[in-house]
């Protein structure tokens, strides 16, 4: 189940720009854990999670591979949560959570439901199974959209900032539940909150000025209570952010100007 | 329940602002002693309900019968427009253009040319209601598939759906809200068409009882078809409405406040 995966001379080059929006990216998933781009806002780690969920429209210059352990290409065995938990309102909560058997057979089996009533409960939300989206809070919607991709069962999920439009509070409440439920699977977490790449990320990379670079984390496993070293931690990785700003790596495109880096 | 409160309320208000405009129509019949052959009081529109109701029954199941087919055939073709625009390109690219510019073409006047082609009997009026609602079926219907939110999209093909299960498990049921507004709009509308089409030629129906009443100077005839008319469109739309909303029970407004604080605790 659980494996490696390595992005290779990942770039992307949108019809009618006049440069790739980056390109020569490689970077290395360890096997079962989290790893978190972090990055500003415009940055194009929305678009490098896309592209590599596969969404990035034909007309659209892709290059590079991602590739397995053995190097059997990773495409098709892809989760993608996005920032909206996108449940469809038509369908009741465990419709949404067995929505890849609804979409590709129109039936669900009832081994099937039972494994999503399963999810469900894991996810303290299994009461809500028969009740609409629109019947349930932000959080308890964001719960589901998570069954639905465990439901999934791939072996590497992509988020893009699913917490980031939740209250503090059950943000860090669905943080802790996140990593247990998705214990043993690749993840790869982009985010614009060095807090939440610090909280998440077994590895972190900054994704500034079209490179991806390292950064350096506290040792503890995840997620890792928000204490004073990851304060530390977060105080260092925002001075380092806010210097990329000021002198930008030469050759390329300057900055659109963020909130905290005009000071 | 707050609901239920609010549509008793509104039942009162509707039938309180009924009696007022009875009220003011006799006044005015009093006021300025109005013949009957121009404005006939309503309790002589009333009487003229009950004088004769087999004859009204007949030329209302008439009217009524072609307001329905017009209603399935408008609806089918709107429908099915909408999916071909969608699924073919070159379909959208000919036939969106040519769509939007017939609607210059005023319906009315087509009537006599619908009475040249498809007779004198139902059929004719079928066809005119039909072709009425067709154009507001067809572009809610295609709006609502072309605008599904994108993130559905992409996270159906992360799913691995094809574009035909995209658009049966996605674009439709997505749809349907905006879909459904076009079909309100049609249950007004289609009745008008059926109308016009029997003004124009015809052997029965309720606008052949008006035409004929009104012939006579039998105006009071005349007012109570025009009541069982407003009285078919007034129907049509709320139970039109009543079906949509169950069937589509998504789309509702924001909750209350108070289902919002059951839902918080």
């Amino acid at each position: 189940m659980t494996f490696e995966v390595a992005l290779r001379e990942v770039g992307l080059h949108y019809q009618g720009a006049d440069q790739p929006l980056f390109e020569n990216i490689n970077l290395t998933l360890p096997a079962g854990s989290w790893s978190c781009l972090l990055g500003r806002s415009g940055c194009g780690k929305t678009s490098l999670l896309r592209m590599l969920a596969g969404l990035i429209e034909p007309e659209h210059r892709c290059q590079g591979e991602m590739v397995d352990g053995n190097g059997q290409p990773v495409m098709g065995r892809v989760a993608y949560m996005a920032q909206q938990d996108l449940l469809f309102p038509w369908l009741s909560v465990l419709d949404n959570v067995c929505l890849k058997a609804r979409v590709n057979g129109g039936r669900v089996s009832p081994q099937e439901r039972r494994k999503a009533s399963e999810l469900l409960d894991q996810l303290g939300i299994g009461h809500c199974a028969k009740q609409r989206p629109e019947q349930l809070s932000g959080g308890m919607r964001q719960r589901v959209a998570l069954a639905r991709t465990l439901m999934q069962d791939t072996p590497l999920v992509l988020m893009d900032e699913p917490f980031s439009a939740l209250d503090a509070v059950t943000r860090h409440r669905l943080q802790a539940l996140a990593v247990d439920a998705l214990a043993g699977r690749t993840v790869l977490l982009i985010t614009h909150d060095p807090q939440e790449a610090l909280r998440l990320g077994d590895q972190v990379w900054l994704f500034e000025n079209r490179r991806l670079i390292p950064v350096e984390t506290p040792s503890s496993p995840i997620p890792r209570p928000v204490d004073s070293t990851l304060g530390d931690y977060q105080q260092q990785l925002l001075d380092a952010m806010q210097q990329a700003d000021l002198h930008p790596h030469p050759g390329s495109e300057p900055s659109d100007g963020g909130d905290y880096a005009r000071v | 329940m707050l609901g239920s409160d609010n549509r008793w309320r509104m039942v009162a208000r509707l039938m309180v602002t009924t009696l007022v405009l009875l009220a003011g129509w006799q006044l005015v019949v009093e006021l300025f002693d109005m013949p009957p052959f121009i404005l006939p009081p309503p309790g002589l529109v009333f009487s003229k309900l009950l004088a004769n109701p087999q004859l009204l029954w007949d030329h209302s199941l008439i009217t009524l019968s072609e307001i329905l087919l017009g209603l399935l055939l408008g609806l089918s073709m709107g429908i099915s427009l909408a999916l071909l625009m969608l699924l073919f390109n070159p379909v959208r690219n000919w036939l969106l253009p040519v769509l939007v510019a017939s609607q210059a073409i005023p319906v009315f006047a087509l009537a006599p040319i619908l009475m040249l082609w498809f007779g004198y009997g139902m059929s004719s009026k079928v066809v005119m209601a039909a072709l009425i609602i067709f154009f507001p079926v067809c572009t809610t219907c295609f709006d609502g598939l072309r605008h599904t939110p994108a993130g559905y999209l992409d996270l159906a093909k992360t799913l691995g759906a094809s574009p035909r299960q995209m658009l049966w498990h996605v674009r439709l049921p997505a749809a349907l809200p905006t879909l459904a507004s076009g079909v309100r709009v049609a249950m007004v509308v289609a009745p008008i068409g059926a109308v016009v089409g029997e003004w124009v030629g015809s052997s029965g129906g309720l606008g052949y009882l008006m035409l004929q009443a009104n012939a006579r100077m039998q105006i009071a005839d005349m007012f109570a078809a025009l009541f069982i008319l407003a009285l078919f469109s007034i129907s049509l739309y709320y139970i039109a409405d009543w079906l949509l909303k169950k069937l589509i029970p998504w789309h509702q407004e924001k909750p209350t406040e108070r289902q919002y604080l059951a839902r918080v605790e």
